[in-house]
């Protein structure tokens, strides 16, 4: 049997009530139980968190970067999307 | 490769070299030469390294440390250097590397890691001294660092800045006490600055003109500034706090030149310092040995954390 450094995790921190998980980097661990805990050790430290999650680092799914461009393109024709797009007449309030 | 790959790879080139230069990000997917990653592979696994093999000369005192305060301080200080040759590690197997591996570069001698490392903590002094010297000349080279180009690497640089300034107060706070308690207290304490000056201002690497900066690692904001240029503004910064409390610093040539606005110091023994590297410090051969014994001792942890787990899978299936 080859040496086991244990499987990856990525690690998820939220550091305060009312905001999303970020990503904080990865652990490795041999369960979920213990790169929780690893996590604990590695990224809270100096209460920088009051929530952690950990996902197996090969679950996840990524877009590629080489395709950035034309992937994201669809959103860039559609300035009517946003409130800059309307013009409204000065007096117009609350709008 | 045929033309059109080489005409390919030309046009990768130019645009990882534009988003450097326009100081963005280089992140894991992106297209990188393979001189990048080689060498970010390099120094990334020898900065890890550094950091656990770091442990082993100050986790020497943990048990001896002079009171409770002090035992607490050093013990949460040595589990943040664990920490950052983990972060450094994970930022490291960004580059398509495990752990594994990089570990086994460590414990086989293939790998370097900081020539600070393989010398002696004798007295208690020592770890003020490296608290204050040894995190204080890291801190001058992490900052720099921590503005280059590959996204996992400098995050992994900014998080350990912030909790290095503690390393270095911690020490430096050490050393104060020492030189201003009894003679016999403030004589350890200058015999420490003493064993650790020339080595931390050597750990910072060759002068520059033997250690040429290439060019193209500059571009690609893989080293940011020169050795001699971290050297001295290190210099620069602790002479003074040396000043403050009393103790002197063992370079005899050390003077204050009023025009540049900067310290100049005696020669340096890189001899000294070569031979460290080579592996013929005073203590290469103990560091290595403890690393690998730790390694050995603790594969059965390993092994068994991980049949648990997936005996717990099965059950749970
Ligand atoms: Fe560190
Ligand atoms: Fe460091
Ligand atoms: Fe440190």
């Amino acid at each position: 049997m080859t040496d086991t450094q244990w499987p990856v995790w990525e690690v998820f921190v939220q550091a305060n009530p009312g905001i999303p998980h970020k990503h904080v980097g990865n652990v490795h661990a041999a369960d979920a139980e213990m790169a929780i805990q690893n996590a604990r050790d590695v990224y809270t430290r100096r209460s920088e968190g009051i929530s952690i999650w950990v996902v197996p680092a090969n679950s996840i799914s990524a877009s590629s970067p080489e395709d950035q461009g034309s992937f994201f393109e669809p959103s860039n024709d559609k300035p009517y999307r946003h409130p800059t797009f309307y013009k409204i007449p000065e007096g117009v309030k609350y709008l | 490769m045929n033309f059109i790959g080489i005409m390919e790879d030309e046009k990768k080139l130019a645009a990882f070299e534009a988003k450097i230069a326009s100081g963005q990000k280089i992140e894991p997917k992106d297209w990188m030469p393979e001189a990048y990653r080689k060498q970010l592979i390099r120094m990334m696994s020898q900065h890890a390294h550094s950091e656990i093999v770091g442990m082993l000369p100050e986790g020497n005192w943990i048990t001896r440390a002079p009171n409770l305060r002090r035992k607490a301080i050093l013990l949460a200080k040595v589990q943040d250097e664990a920490g950052h040759g983990l972060y450094l590690y994970s930022a490291t197997e960004t580059l398509g590397i495990d752990r594994t591996e990089l570990l086994d570069q460590l414990h086989t001698g293939k790998a370097k890691y900081s020539s600070i490392f393989n010398y002696p903590t004798l007295t208690w002094a020592d770890i003020g001294a490296i608290g204050w010297l040894v995190d204080g000349a890291a801190i001058m080279n992490q900052t720099a660092l921590a503005r280059g180009s590959y996204g996992p690497y400098s995050r992994a640089m900014v998080r350990i800045c912030k909790e290095e300034s503690f390393h270095n107060r911690q020490g430096y706070e050490i050393m104060m006490h020492l030189a201003q308690g009894t003679p016999e207290q403030k004589a350890m304490a200058q015999d420490a600055l003493n064993r650790w000056w020339w080595p931390s201002i050597m750990m910072l690497g060759p002068s520059d003109d033997q250690s040429p900066n290439s060019d193209q690692l500059m571009r690609w904001k893989v080293k940011m500034e020169s050795n001699d240029a971290i050297r001295q503004r290190f210099i620069d910064r602790t002479v003074p706090q040396a000043d403050f409390i009393g103790l002197s610093i063992p370079d005899k040539d050390l003077k204050f030149n009023e025009q540049t606005g900067h310290y100049e110091h005696g020669p340096i023994n890189w001899e000294e310092f070569f031979e460290v590297i080579k592996g013929n410090g005073p203590c290469n051969a103990k560091r290595l040995k403890a690393r690998n014994d730790a390694d050995k001792k603790g594969r059965w942890v390993r092994d068994a954390a991980m049949a648990y787990a997936e005996k717990k899978k099965a059950k749970a299936a």
